[in-house]
């Protein structure tokens, strides 16, 4: 890891579909000259690589590897019991599932708003793309007080839900409401300017065409924002999945019904248990780091997908 | 425009506000509302509490060291990334993304599990009477994971699509490697670069779960403001919590709405975006 | 190279811990009380009021805070390296977790009076203005449509306690046996819709939120709630039977010892029981351990039949019975699901 290769492949399919920006380029070596055979020339090798190491040695390497270590600690049989315990299997199927749930819905709400903005351009647009960052201002554990207050049966929302018989507050739906609260600004942000740098000319000319305007949204405007749509619900569903301090205040915390499995960290941290707190924490990372390695994939495979319709 | 698209048009818009407004709109309004229940003087009133006051100063402090660490080790990671193909690179990316999608709760739980009493180094620390968990280093090394993605995933793209030329050509010229980073690398990225600053700030004021974790919850030395808004709210004190609370979400709002200003304005002139949401 | 900046870092890093451990006050002496969570409010005049005694008597300043929560995550702080001088935690388990890891002595509810129980509280139901559904006793709390708020017993003394309430009543109805007392909690958790982690946050569901028909609260912080918080909104109903509960107070001497602080802690205990600690106390709601200042404050503490932990034999036999993974409240959830 530490040699400078001469010529080497370009990197796996792992890395290059790591990408932090959707609709980035693909890391082709352009056609020019200097690049892509043999070793780079630009000084500064061993000084970037030897802060990187250090940096993500010390800050992520070296946690993560406590926390992959920890619970094997009282044998491999202890932890498989600690794991499939009822009510640890309910609480991450709980999360990974709420907050799956969560994210398809801030795909959707996230569509609207960010299509709404960059096209409709309502009465006060600006403001409401403003606003759309709140969830990132706002720390979590006011977003979760605040939450509980509106949705609670005295809010200003609950109340009215619950002379409908509609109770969201201290249930799953308590929890989705946290979760698309903080999952809404990733499927935005990442659609969004796609969507502000798409040319107009592409709808008007399908339109003159004569297509419709769900022909124009199927066929013209989804595949040109898949990619980012994706890396957008990726993000909010692995944030989704990891969320605490928003959800606590509003999930009603019972076991087998709306106990996250962060909560059940705590918990078990609280009753001494590292090992099984471990356990379920490495659990969901290693889940998470499942759900951006399969989203890489079908980011990868959505141009071959899209084929020639890609207007991009 | 026909009257069909006007109406889908008019639809859209309300249907967008009203989205907005139930998720975004009543939690921000019930916030400054409960903040300001006794009026403006009330709640600024209950700022002149040492053990706030305290924890603005350790969050400014946590941001002051954690930004910049992020930053300078964050912008050598991209450098590095996007200048060089070596072996081990693919291995690099996951390690920089995974942060983003762990647990607070765990990214707090990691560093319990080494410099705790009970912890790998636990021993050795409590041994040489040093102190991390539970007083300002853990602190900052929560706040260090859980900020660490932000620079690099904004960097990253934009030294990306500025290809190797510029350094190259520099190279060629006879230029060092402080003369090329300085003068080449560094003058192109500024705005991403700004822009990622700032969200690694307002993260770090506004991180809770991890910092809980390790922090200890003593009034005066190891809360944060977040950690301060939950005593006072706890302690039946609501509208100190929220003003501390509305004081703290401007704060970082503004960081993120300077963010989405720079980001504006750099997509009209139409250099490359970066994205580090 | 990057084994060299490792090493740089983690040597700043060590730096920074060494600085911030040694950081000077301006207080000649510091206390750190770990407490749980419904004692913030009593530490507050507690704390205020030994310093002046303090400063009187030595001529020190001394500086004392205090850090609450839900008592097992104290704890666990405290286990973990938190530089508690003092922990004033809710139940005896969770400061003999603690002599596990020889952080204090063994015999350390011998050192001070009354087995180191300063106050003691039990459990009492707080109600809506007007008690609009008539909730008596134990019985009432699983009909129908009622909705019982209390923290979770795993992790909150003021829920174990609650917990143990409910047991120890239904224990000792007319016939009734350990699997029925364990069938009625199966009942009675079912009525329950949110299990906060600390007392407090439980508080403020019930308070805040208004959610639920009754609240399984300390005497203390239902009071609290009735008299000071609520305003005339909030009624303490007292059951038939309940739990006497016992929160304990110890010094932590593998940190008492490191900061020399020995004797500034011992003093800040023994205050809990003199005249002036125990008055504070009654004005907070907690059953002063001294007769005489308990009778003066006699008509603010309804009599109440209690039962206690040693009855049930004693904290581990209860935590390992009840508590314990795979214990009886855990069963509760996963046959009443």
């Amino acid at each position: 890891m530490t040699l400078a290769s001469p010529a080497p492949p370009r990197p796996g399919p792992l890395a290059t579909s790591f990408e932090p920006v959707p609709g980035r380029p693909r890391h082709v070596p352009p056609a020019g000259p200097g690049k892509g055979h043999g070793p780079t020339v630009i000084p500064g090798y061993r000084l970037s690589l030897g802060i990187t190491i250090a940096w993500v040695s010390l800050l992520v390497l070296l946690p993560l590897a406590a926390l992959a270590a920890r619970p094997w600690e009282h044998g491999a049989g202890w932890l498989w019991h600690s794991l499939t315990q009822e009510r640890a299997l309910a609480a991450l199927r709980l999360s990974f599932g709420t907050a799956f749930l969560a994210a398809s819905l801030c795909t959707v709400a996230g569509l609207l708003l960010a299509w709404t903005i960059a096209r409709v351009r309502p009465a006060g647009w600006r403001l409401l793309d403003a606003i759309i960052d709140l969830p990132f201002a706002l720390p979590t554990a006011v977003a979760g007080i605040t939450l509980a207050t509106l949705y609670g049966r005295h809010g200003w929302v609950g109340a009215p839900l619950a002379g409908a018989g509609i109770k969201v507050a201290y249930t799953q739906a308590g929890i989705m409401i946290a979760l698309v609260f903080v999952g809404l600004p990733f499927v935005v942000r990442s659609t969004l300017p796609v969507l502000n740098d798409l040319p107009h000319e592409l709808e008007e000319a399908a339109q003159t065409l004569g297509a419709r305007p769900g022909q124009i949204a199927l066929r013209v405007l989804l595949p040109a924002i898949l990619p980012a749509l994706v890396t957008g619900f990726g993000l909010a569903f692995a944030r989704g999945v990891g969320e605490y301090g928003s959800v606590i205040f509003i999930a009603g915390n019972r076991p087998l019904v709306s106990e996250i499995a962060p909560l059940l960290i705590v918990i078990r941290l609280q009753q001494f248990d590292y090992a099984g707190a471990a356990a379920i924490g490495l659990v969901m990372l290693l889940g998470a780091a499942l759900i951006l390695v399969a989203l890489s994939l079908v980011r990868a495979l959505l141009p071959a997908m899209a084929g020639a319709r890609q207007p991009l | 425009m026909s009257l069909r698209i006007r109406a889908t048009r008019w639809l859209l818009g309300s249907a967008a506000w009203i989205v907005a407004i139930l998720l975004l709109v009543l939690p921000l309004v019930s916030l400054f509302g409960e903040a300001l229940r006794h009026g403006l003087g009330a709640a600024l009133a209950t700022l002149d509490d040492p053990d706030a006051l305290s924890a603005i100063e350790l969050s400014l402090l946590v941001v002051a060291i954690c930004v910049p660490v992020n930053t300078v080790c964050g912008i050598f990671a991209a450098y590095l990334l996007t200048k060089y193909e070596f072996s081990g690179r693919g291995v690099i990316l996951v390690l920089i993304e995974l942060p983003l999608s762990v647990s607070p709760v765990v990214a707090g739980l990691v560093w319990v599990l080494l410099f705790g009493g009970r912890g790998w180094f636990g021993p050795m620390l409590t041994h040489n009477h040093v102190q991390i968990t539970f007083a300002l280093p853990g602190i900052l090394l929560a706040t260090l994971f859980v900020t660490f993605p932000f620079v690099v995933r904004t960097v990253m793209p934009v030294l990306d699509a500025r290809g190797r030329e510029g350094e190259e050509a520099a190279t060629m010229l006879g230029a060092g490697f402080w003369d090329i980073f300085l003068r080449v690398t560094l003058p192109g990225i500024g705005w991403a670069l700004l822009s990622g600053v700032l969200l690694c700030a307002a993260r770090a004021l506004g991180e809770f779960g991890a910092v809980s974790v390790v922090s200890g919850h003593i009034p005066g030395v190891t809360e944060t403001v977040p950690l301060r808004i939950e005593t006072l709210y706890n302690d039946y004190q609501g509208v100190a919590a929220f003003t501390l609370a509305a004081l703290l979400a401007l704060a970082s709002g503004l960081a993120v709405g300077l963010r989405g200003m720079l980001e504006w304005q750099h997509r009209a002139t139409g250099a490359p975006r970066g994205n580090a949401a | 190279m990057a084994l060299r900046s490792l090493s740089g870092v983690l040597a700043m890093v060590l730096a920074i811990g060494t600085l911030s451990g040694a950081g000077a006050r301006a207080a000649d002496l510091s206390l750190l009380n770990v407490s749980y969570d419904p004692t913030r409010e009593l530490y507050k005049d507690v704390n205020q009021a030994f310093a002046a005694q303090w400063k009187a008597k030595s001529g020190q300043t001394v500086e004392i805070k205090t850090s609450h929560g839900g008592s097992g995550a104290q704890a666990r702080a405290v286990m973990d390296g938190l530089q508690a001088d003092v922990v004033t935690l809710g139940l005896a388990w969770d400061i003999d977790v603690l002599t596990q890891r020889h952080l204090l002595a063994a015999d350390w509810e011998g050192r001070l009076p009354n087995h180191s129980v300063p106050y003691t509280s039990t459990v009492v139901f707080l109600v809506r203005h007007g008690n609009p559904k008539h909730l008596a006793g134990w019985t009432d709390l699983v009909r129908d449509g009622v909705e019982v708020i209390t923290p979770n017993p795993k992790t909150s003394s003021g829920g174990r306690w609650s917990y143990l309430a409910a047991y120890t009543w239904a224990l000792h109805q007319p016939g009734a046996s350990e699997a029925s007392a364990e069938s009625y909690l199966g009942k009675l958790y079912k009525h329950v819709p949110v299990l906060d982690t600390g007392a407090r946050g439980a508080t403020n569901t019930f308070v805040q939120r208004g959610e639920g028909d009754v609240l399984l609260a300390w005497e203390d912080e239902a009071l609290l709630a009735a008299h000071d918080v609520g305003d005339g909104q909030f009624d303490v109903v007292y059951p038939a039977s309940s739990i006497k509960a016992e929160p304990p107070v110890a010094w932590v001497d593998s940190v008492t010892d490191k900061k020399r602080t020995g004797a500034v802690a011992q003093a800040y205990l023994r205050f809990l029981f003199n005249h002036q600690g125990q008055e504070l106390a009654a004005k907070h709601h907690y059953r002063p351990i001294d007769p005489a200042v308990f009778a003066e404050h006699k008509a603010d503490f309804p009599a109440i039949k209690v039962y206690d932990v040693a009855s049930l034999g004693g904290w581990p036999a209860v935590q390992a019975k009840h508590f314990a993974d795979g214990g009886v409240f855990d069963s509760i959830y996963s046959a009443g699901k």
